[in-house]
Formats: C-alpha cells, sequence, structure tokens
C-alpha cells in the first residue's frame, strides 16, 4: 500500500489554479523529488500535504486514511508529516536546542530531560553538537537548514516534505545539506523534495516529477525522465536547467 | 601635474585616504557653524527677554531662589506618590493590556465575544480623555458608598489610568503580534503545536521584544499623566505644588515640579531612542 497516495488534489487561491487535480503515489521508504519552473506548484503541493494549505478538492490518502477531510483536525497528521521550509524559518529567539525540543515538550508533554539524550544524539549525527545552545542568528545558512531538519526529525515524522532547502543557501553550503538528506535516505526515511538539485535528484529519486502550470506533466525514474523526456515541455526546461 | 597637486596640501597626511581628509574638514566647518549659530541665539534670548516689560515680575514669582529651596524637598517627597502610583500601575497595565491583546486575536467562533470586548474596549477608552476617565471612576465609584479604603480616590484614580492605559498598550501588543511573519506560525503549525502554544512560545515572546521601545513611550507618557490623579485628591507633586503657590504666593514650586519630572522623562526617553535605533540596526 502507498504510504501517501494524492487523487484529484486541486488548490486554488481565488481565481488561481495552483494545483489542477494532482494525482501522486509515494511508497513507503520512497523519495520523491518534484522539479519545475516557479510557479508550477510544487511548493503549494508540498505544503497541501501536511494540511498548512486546505485542499479545494481531491483526496489525500495517509496509510490508506484520508486527512484531507474538511474538519478533521490537522495537528495530528502534521505530528506524522514533517516539512522543512527554504527561508528556515527557525524561531530566532530561541537556542538551536530550544527549537528542536518545543514541539516534543509542547505536543508530545515529555520533559527538557528526557529529550536531551535524543536530541543530543540528533545534533551530532547531522554534525551539530557544539552548536546545541547557539542561536540561530549565530549560525551559518547551512548550520540554520540543518537544525531545522533536526527540528523536523526530532517529532519522529513518518513523512518528510522538503521545499527547496538548499535555494537560500550561499553554493558552498549547499552540500553539508544535501548529505543530510542522503542519510535520511539511507536510513529508509519516505521523503518528497521540491528541488533545482538536479544532480541530486538524479542520483537519489526513486521518482521524479516534472510540474507544469499546475500538473504533473511527466513522471518516472530520474534516469528516463533526465536522459529520454517524452514531453517537449520536459525537454524544454531540462535544457535551460542541466 | 603630479599627484600631490591634485590632493592638495592635507592629502599627505599619514595613513588617510582623500575621503577620510575630505570627511574630517567638512565636520570641522559643521561643528563651528553649528557651535557658532547656537551661541549667537543663546545671546540674544539672554539679552531681550530681560528686555520685556514684565520680566521683573516673571523672574520674581517663576523664577524665585528662595522659594525654590525652600519647597523643593517638599516637592521631592510628594514626588514619591507619583513613583509609587507609576510602580503599581504600570505591571497591572501590561498584564491587562496583553489581556486585551490577546481577546482581539481570538479565534474561535464561541470566543467571538472576548474579541467583541477587546475591541470595544479599545475603542471606548482610547476615544476618551483620559481626564475625563478619572473623573468618571474617580469619583463615580467612592461615591457607591464603598467602606474604607475602598473609596480611596487615590486606588480609583489609578484604576482609570490602568484601564485607559491598557487600551494603548494593547494596540501596541496587537501591532507587534501582527507583525511576526506568518512562517513563524506555519513552522510552528507544522510541529504540530496548537493556537495557544504557538502564541505562547513562538509569536508572543518575539512581538513583545520587538515593541519594547513603543511601549517604554507609553510608560513614560503615563509617568506625566500620574499629575492627572491630583484633580481627584491625591496630594501628589503637582497638587503640593499648587499648595505652596497658594501658601506663598509664587509659582516658582511649579517649575521646580517640571525640573522633577524632566530629570525621570528625558533620561527615560534617551533610553528609549537608543533602544528603537538599537532595535532599527539589529533589524537592518
Amino acid at each position: 500500500m502507498a504510504k501517501l497516495d494524492l487523487q484529484g488534489v486541486t488548490k486554488r487561491f481565488g481565481d488561481n489554479v495552483v494545483c489542477r487535480a494532482i494525482d501522486l503515489t509515494i511508497g513507503d521508504g520512497e523519495m520523491v523529488c518534484l522539479i519545475g519552473a516557479s510557479g508550477s506548484g510544487k511548493s503549494t503541493l508540498l505544503r497541501c500535504m501536511n494540511l498548512l494549505e486546505p485542499i479545494d478538492d481531491g483526496v489525500i490518502l495517509l496509510d490508506g486514511s484520508d486527512i484531507a477531510e474538511p474538519g478533521l483536525d490537522p495537528q495530528p497528521v502534521r505530528q506524522r508529516i514533517g516539512i522543512v521550509f527554504q527561508s528556515f524559518n527557525l524561531f530566532p529567539h530561541m537556542t538551536a536546542v530550544e527549537n528542536v525540543m518545543l514541539a516534543p515538550r509542547r505536543v508530545h508533554n515529555r520533559s527538557r530531560e528526557a529529550l536531551l539524550p535524543e536530541v543530543t544524539e540528533l545534533f551530532m549525527r547531522f554534525g551539530l553538537a557544539d552548536r546545541m545552545a547557539h542561536y540561530p542568528d549565530q549560525l551559518s545558512g547551512g548550520q540554520q537548514q540543518r537544525v531545522a531538519i533536526v527540528r523536523a526529525l526530532a517529532m519522529k515524522p513518518e513523512i518528510m516534505l522538503f521545499d527547496e532547502i538548499t535555494s537560500a543557501l550561499d553554493p558552498e553550503l549547499v552540500g553539508e545539506v544535501l548529505d543530510v538528506l542522503r542519510a535520511l535516505r539511507e536510513a529508509g526515511m519516505t521523503m518528497v523534495l521540491a528541488t533545482h538539485e538536479m544532480g541530486f535528484a538524479r542520483e537519489l529519486a526513486d521518482k521524479v516529477c516534472f510540474l507544469d502550470d499546475g500538473v504533473i506533466l511527466e513522471e518516472g525514474p530520474p534516469e528516463q525522465l533526465f536522459t529520454a523526456p517524452k514531453k517537449e515541455r520536459t525537454r524544454s526546461f531540462l535544457s535551460r536547467v542541466l | 601635474m603630479t599627484q600631490a597637486d591634485i590632493d592638495g596640501p592635507d592629502a599627505t597626511a599619514p595613513g588617510l585616504t582623500r575621503r577620510q581628509v575630505y570627511e574630517a574638514r567638512i565636520r570641522r566647518r559643521s561643528m563651528i557653524v553649528a557651535a557658532t549659530s547656537t551661541a549667537a541665539v543663546m545671546l540674544a534670548l539672554f539679552l531681550l527677554i530681560p528686555l520685556a516689560p514684565g520680566w521683573e515680575g516673571v523672574k520674581k514669582s517663576f523664577f524665585n531662589a528662595d522659594v525654590f529651596s525652600k519647597t523643593f524637598p517638599g516637592l521631592i517627597e510628594a514626588f514619591l506618590l507619583d513613583v509609587a502610583i507609576f510602580a503599581w500601575s504600570a505591571p497591572l497595565i501590561f498584564l491587562l493590556g496583553l489581556l486585551i491583546a490577546l481577546c482581539r486575536d481570538a479565534r474561535s467562533p464561541a470566543l467571538y465575544p472576548l474579541r467583541l470586548f477587546g475591541i470595544l474596549y479599545t475603542d471606548i477608552f482610547r476615544g476618551v480623555p483620559v481626564i475625563l476617565v478619572i473623573y468618571l471612576i474617580g469619583f463615580g465609584i467612592p461615591g457607591l458608598g464603598l467602606p474604607r479604603p475602598w473609596n480611596s480616590p487615590y486606588i480609583w484614580g489609578t484604576v482609570a489610568l490602568v484601564l485607559t492605559y491598557a487600551a494603548y498598550v494593547a494596540e501596541v501588543l496587537r501591532s507587534g503580534i501582527e507583525s511576526i511573519h506568518d512562517s513563524q506560525r506555519a513552522a510552528a503549525a507544522s510541529l504540530g503545536l496548537g493556537h495557544g502554544d504557538t502564541m505562547r512560545f513562538v509569536i508572543l515572546p518575539q512581538a513583545i521584544r520587538r515593541v519594547v521601545p513603543a511601549n517604554m513611550n507609553l510608560f513614560i507618557a503615563l509617568q506625566k499623566d500620574v499629575a492627572l490623579l491630583s484633580f481627584i485628591g491625591p496630594v501628589e507633586i503637582f497638587r503640593q505644588a499648587g499648595v505652596y503657590k497658594s501658601l506663598l504666593a509664587n509659582f516658582t514650586p511649579y517649575v521646580g515640579a517640571a525640573l522633577i519630572f524632566l530629570a525621570v522623562t528625558v533620561p527615560a526617553t534617551r533610553y528609549a531612542d537608543y533602544l528603537m535605533t538599537k532595535q532599527a540596526r539589529a533589524r537592518s
């Protein structure tokens, strides 16, 4: 059974239709990359998946049950699907470790003492052990983004969404964040990425989807989509970014 | 032409760029101009004001050194009451203002009455002059025939100040809450935090910090408005100055009171300005 299954997902902002009846299946432990020009609907689709944006039509099945049903409490769902944003969105008034502990403390009612061992381990795993007591503005962009990933992981999500998480970084900092994604991939995390890192998508994705004007124009394994795209628009997009 | 000719004679000064030499010259010149014009204005004031026909009289009744030294200690003592009223109303104002701001932010339909209350509250208390609120509450509520000490105008006057200033503080806090970018709410929501936790741990700490300078300005204004309570009874500095004025038939105590207020509000204003520039620099 698919971990996350989108059927006919439609999202409008006023008269502007951003996602047009999108179907997408994400298997357990899969890594799916969404590519496409700015404004093609990648980010909105991700934000719909963890209910940050309510969808106008369609269903989203998480382990077979519809999470997009109007009136459903979105909070339990958001605990199961983590998201990392392009602009980090760390809480600037808290240290890195407080950023990470806030949600587990408040939502899971766990104490700082009980959380500290596993949180410390997460920081160590991503090379941030000496940055736990730093405030976000004392960290580099790459470090902030890794803290944001740790913050999402601390809620033990079943799926992780990444919304162009390297787009706001200086080029020399992109590598350290992609390394984190590689490590998560090896650990078997189910992941959906909106990304402009074509090389990375090609190397690690199980499936790549090309979005254009709110529809998935073409999808398939990376070697097929990158080397032999069927649609003209896919070809012209790839020729511009590769 | 050599390079030295182009740069002018000063450019040979050791370790200075042409630009630094030029800026130093401009700075020197503007300082001289500012000092000269200030001196000219001061001199004119000193020479012209005493020429006014009533100057001797004004000097005797407003700037009388004898009266000043006799009344100043009493004024300082009365000022302690102003400080006490300020000290216990300030935290109450902050708490009530915070409550009102949160009322206005209430989202769920069941809490709509709270939201309505918040809106009406700020509309009413920002729309009525402070002195009117002080009269209405300070005379009105003790008029209900409450037993001592609950009929004290000192208590109810302070309550009037708290009610009025809380409305302003609430508006300042609300503007702070609204200034926090939506991405912070999105980040909190994506972690599964509820509305209350998001407000308490993510939005409010940032919002309150951001509006500290604006609130400082309100509290400076409050420090002065404490003097309005004199109209309903408490013998604070303004009323004490009035007593001395009648006793000695001299206005100098008012000047003394003004000096005491300035001694407190000027440093406080400078501090608020300092906080504001610091914040502007941190955000740029």
